[in-house]
């Protein structure tokens, strides 16, 4: 839950501007954005995501950091990831 | 993964642990505390205790969101959870903590309808679903998780949803530090500050540890040398006589933090006059509330909770390992009536808890690696 999972962002919600369709290790999912409406990211930019919502923007080499944290964690990774495949916000 | 490399690369360590050892001074021991489970899983899992030498010892501190429920809290959300009105949605953490009389996972086999969410705008999709009942949804975490209730309290809101409200057990971690920072059990000589927290409060709520209590802090990253540079800065900083708050992080953590976030908790949050703490015991401020102008999303006002305060487990010594005053194995039912698979307290129920993550990773022996001795011979 406090684990924060890092997504690449795909697309933004063409009518909600606060949703955005990120890949977190081949998972596609909407994340709300809201957060970071200060400074939005973009396609092709990456977020840590936690609970459902990007919290912060990070680079590619802390992503990748971030995602071996996680599979290090094993069962509670898992959970987690699975947790997000049944996620379903809109 | 060539990225991850950089961040764990072995030589970067010895050399770390080398200049780490060459700061200590002669006949004088170190206790860093490090606030937060994820780090604690981090220091644990790598086995960073043998980069260190024997003068400097970690403290783990009470930050595991599900670690400082108390059980009362968890009696308070069954109770909710057991009206036939209501579903209740929860994080899979929250799932298996023990209350009084069981867990949430104990009464979803009993046939009390809680579900388990991912995020807590799942809980708008189910309360959308079950318009003949009331969803609520058992809110708990830090100001890491604090941001995405209020977030989906504001969403429920503009879209005039009615039936979700929210079992606020928000906790903030400043009240708890400084709570720790008051104890006459525990002398701590520097702080290795909350990663993901700080993303959201920034670097700025610690700087009183550092002018009041003359302590310093480093926020540091998750990975095994953000860890290590964190002590060498902590260590740098004692060795000159300086404390401050030195953010290791900021690759991700901005020194002010996310204020969209911060504002999002202040329009539906406000602090609780005390809220008790597993293991810390009553901390005053140290809590979230729904605010007034959210009444109507505010489960505590909606229906009645029993808001009994309920004893820990004899056997369990949660409180003494939150407080960094036990070693996890050195409680008296660690690894033998309390396991991950059968937890009697919540310190063994996160893989951000302590125990479990000494229970998984921990060793009895230390295996130092010569690079962190103390050089002989230094003045």
């Amino acid at each position: 839950m406090c684990l924060g999972i890092p997504g690449e962002v795909i697309e933004i919600h063409p009518d909600q501007p606060d949703l955005a369709k990120v890949d977190v290790s081949g998972v596609k999912r909407l994340v709300n954005i809201g957060l970071l409406s200060d400074d939005p990211p973009k396609p092709g930019e990456w977020v840590l995501i936690h609970v459902g919502f990007a919290l912060s923007k990070i680079d590619e080499a802390e992503a990748a950091a971030a995602l071996s944290f996680l599979e290090g964690i094993g069962q509670a990774y898992e959970d987690e990831i699975a947790a997000l495949r049944s996620s379903v916000i809109d | 993964m060539r990225f991850v490399d950089e961040f764990r690369d072995a030589d970067k360590a010895r050399a770390l642990a080398a200049k780490i050892a060459a700061l200590c001074e002669p006949g004088r021991t170190y206790q860093f505390m490090e606030v937060c489970g994820g780090h604690t899983h981090t220091i644990y899992k790598h086995g960073l205790e043998d980069y260190l030498p024997e003068a400097i010892t970690l403290v783990h501190g009470p930050g595991c969101p599900v670690c400082v429920i108390p059980m009362g809290r968890v009696d308070d959300a069954m109770h909710l959870a057991a009206n036939p009105d209501v579903i209740m949605t929860s994080f899979g953490d929250m799932m298996r903590v023990p209350g009084s009389r069981g867990s949430f996972l104990d009464a979803k086999a009993e046939g009390t309808d809680i579900r388990m969410v991912y995020s807590p705008l799942d809980s708008l999709k189910i309360a959308r679903q079950n318009p003949d009942k009331q969803v609520v949804f058992m809110a708990i975490g830090f100001e890491t998780t604090a941001p995405s209730t209020a977030m989906t309290m504001l969403r429920a809101r503009s879209a005039g949803l009615a039936n979700f409200s929210v079992f606020c057990n928000h906790v903030t971690i400043i009240p708890a530090i400084k709570a720790i920072l008051d104890s006459p059990d525990l002398r701590l000589d520097g702080f290795i500050g909350p990663g993901h927290v700080s993303t959201v409060i920034g670097c700025r709520p610690y700087e009183f540890i550092a002018r009041d209590y003359r302590r310093p802090v480093v926020v540091a990253g998750f990975e095994p040398l953000d860890i290590l540079q964190s002590i060498y800065l902590l260590m740098l900083q004692l060795s000159a006589g300086r404390c401050a708050v030195e953010n290791q992080y900021s690759r991700v953590v901005p020194w002010d933090g996310n204020v969209v976030a911060l504002r999002a908790i202040g329009q539906t949050m406000e602090l609780r006059p005390y809220f008790e703490w597993r293991g810390l015991g009553v901390i005053s401020h140290s809590a979230l509330r729904v605010r007034d102008a959210f009444a109507a999303m505010d489960a505590e006002r909606l229906f009645s909770v029993p808001g009994v305060r309920v004893a820990d487990p004899k056997a369990c010594q949660c409180g003494e390992v939150l407080k960094g005053v036990l070693k996890p194995w050195e409680c008296k039912v660690f690894g033998t009536a309390c396991t991950p698979e059968t937890p009697i307290g919540t310190c063994m129920v996160s893989p951000e808890g302590a125990c479990a993550a000494y229970y998984n990773y921990g060793r009895m022996n230390r295996n130092r690696v010569p690079e962190a001795t103390v050089p002989a011979g230094r003045p």
